[in-house]
């Protein structure tokens, strides 16, 4: 690897390690500046390593130049604090030599513990994504600003308020106990399928970063399939998901950032390595007797990718979207579901069950009304998809809407 | 909105007979189906439960019978509860119950919450 790729590489992989670490071992009322420390190692290191060339090991490099930053901050700090500022009350701890566990087990552990404790309920849902981006992936508030289509300042001040929150609120960065640990879980769980759907469904133009947060997702997921005490069926069943959904990434848009529909994708863009790992951790998932929404999602992303008879296929999607309904409502949910019972049972049936929705403001339902429509009432699929144009925000669906109806009107 | 309990009956004569696993996916699809469209309008509070055919009876000085539905010739068979807004919308939703097939009938009930 080149050192162009291999600082922005390491920069993911090893934020979050040295900051779960340091964080662990000197507490949160630091995390700025050990968030400062690491990004001024990463300075240093593309300066030095653009005159001497790359380490042997650079992540160990990075590594233990972060650690000796941070015992320099220490001993300056209790110096300060012992010396210097003898009067003033202290509640800090007072630091002797530290060293820091740099073990793999640690480093391991510590990022294990620092999703738990992001996921801290007292932290908002929002928050939580936000600090994941930053704190375990390493984002900027401008990048994160990108992703959700807000400004940096926005990101800036709910980074900082969350960040507040996680001190005041004294939550020390530690596995959960065993009797919480699988509740603790789903928040977890929750918020990484929001980072990875961020990355997905976002409608910003910046794709590599799109990518990012969802491989992102992926990786954080895969730490808890090989920590035992999360590798739970809920666990594999949203890395499953996660597999499916991203071996359609490089089929899913044009070059030029426009939609391409499942049924219109070129099948062999497919990435069939990562179907089959969705396959292995689907199965993997199907153990206990719980059926999380991830294993409904996961099941019904796997039919997706088979090409078996229509009529079984389409059959087994709409039972899982009607249980997923039945476990959790969403309204996207509510359409594919009514998708999957027009070709599973019959047009007119889906229709009246589509109308039954009512989801007038949502451009979506619209797009579904129009495609049931067309065959059968042309101008009352016309007004439907100019609905869904009215309504819709992005430029990449108004393009594949505008689309559907040049179609219709030739 | 408000929430209404569908308690659905049919001939107990009917209940609790052997499936197969063919026949048992074949029954549950047009419940699913059913249920599944509701949910599809969030308005189901609860996918309840189906019952077993068996079951006791007891009264007043420890009396234990069982099942009812030797005598009843409409036995309950399982229920849910949906939201609606008024009795009449949760009757309408009643009408597509899979149960109406099967010479069953659905019966409506307003649930008064407790607060």
């Amino acid at each position: 690897m080149q050192q162009n790729e291999l600082i922005p590489h390491l920069f993911r992989t090893e934020y979050r390690k040295i900051v779960s670490v340091l964080s662990k071992s000197i507490g949160f009322d630091y995390l700025e500046t050990i968030e400062d420390i690491v990004s001024d190692t990463f300075l240093i290191a593309a300066e030095t390593w653009g005159q001497k060339g790359i380490p042997n090991n650079p992540a160990g490099w990075i590594q233990t130049v972060a650690k000796n930053k941070t015992i320099d901050y220490l001993r300056r700090k209790n110096l300060f604090d012992n010396k210097v500022a003898v009067d003033i009350t202290n509640e800090n701890p007072q630091f002797t030599e530290t060293d820091f566990d740099l073990s793999e087990k640690n480093i391991l552990d510590s990022q294990l513990q620092m999703m738990f404790t992001i996921c801290h309920p007292t932290i908002s849902a929002e928050s939580q994504i936000g600090l994941a981006l930053n704190i375990l992936c390493g984002f900027g508030a401008e990048e994160i600003a990108d992703a959700f289509l807000t400004n940096k300042d926005t990101i800036y001040k709910r980074l900082t308020r969350a960040k507040e929150k996680l001190k005041s609120e004294k939550i020390k960065i530690e596995f959960p106990s065993k009797t919480e640990i699988a509740k603790r879980l789903e928040n977890v769980l929750t918020t990484l399928y929001l980072l990875f759907s961020e990355g997905y469904y976002s409608t910003t133009q910046n794709s590599t970063l799109r990518k990012d947060f969802c491989l992102e997702a992926m990786r954080l997921n895969l730490m808890l399939v090989n920590y035992e005490k999360t590798n739970l069926p809920a666990t594999n069943a949203l890395l499953s998901l996660m597999c499916f959904h991203a071996s359609r990434f490089d089929a899913r848009m044009t070059s030029e950032g426009e939609i391409i529909l499942m049924e219109d994708q070129d099948k062999t863009l497919w990435n069939r390595e990562l179907i089959s790992k969705g396959e292995y951790y689907l199965n993997q998932s199907s153990t206990g007797t719980k059926i999380s929404k991830y294993h409904l999602e996961a099941g019904i992303a796997y039919w997706h990718t088979t090409s078996i008879d229509d009529k079984v296929k389409w059959e087994n999607i709409l039972q899982l979207y009607n249980k997923l309904l039945q476990i959790e409502y969403s309204p996207i949910a509510a359409l594919n579901r009514t998708y999957a019972l027009a070709k599973a049972n019959n047009l007119l049936e889906a229709i009246k069950e589509a109308e039954k929705l009512q989801l007038n403001d949502f451009h979506l339902y619209h797009c579904l009304l129009g495609n049931f429509y067309r065959t059968i009432n042309k101008k009352k699929a016309i007004d439907h998809y100019n609905k869904a144009f009215t309504i819709s925000k992005s430029l990449a669906e108004k393009n594949l809407i505008r689309d559907e109806i040049k179609k219709l009107e030739f | 909105m408000k929430e209404f309990l569908l308690i659905f009956r049919m001939d107990a004569k009917n209940q609790g007979q052997p499936m197969s696993p063919e026949q048992l996916q074949a029954m549950m699809k047009p419940w699913q189906d059913w249920m599944g469209g509701i949910a599809a309008q969030n308005k189901l509070a609860n996918p309840g439960n189906r019952l077993e055919s068996e079951g006791r009876v007891v009264k007043p000085d420890n009396v234990v019978t069982n099942g009812p539905f030797v005598e009843i010739k409409e036995a309950v068979g399982g229920y849910i509860i949906v939201r609606a807004e008024s009795i009449d919308e949760a009757a309408e939703i009643s009408k597509g119950c899979p149960i109406l097939h099967a010479n069953g009938s659905v019966e409506v009930r307003e649930l008064i919450l407790m607060n």
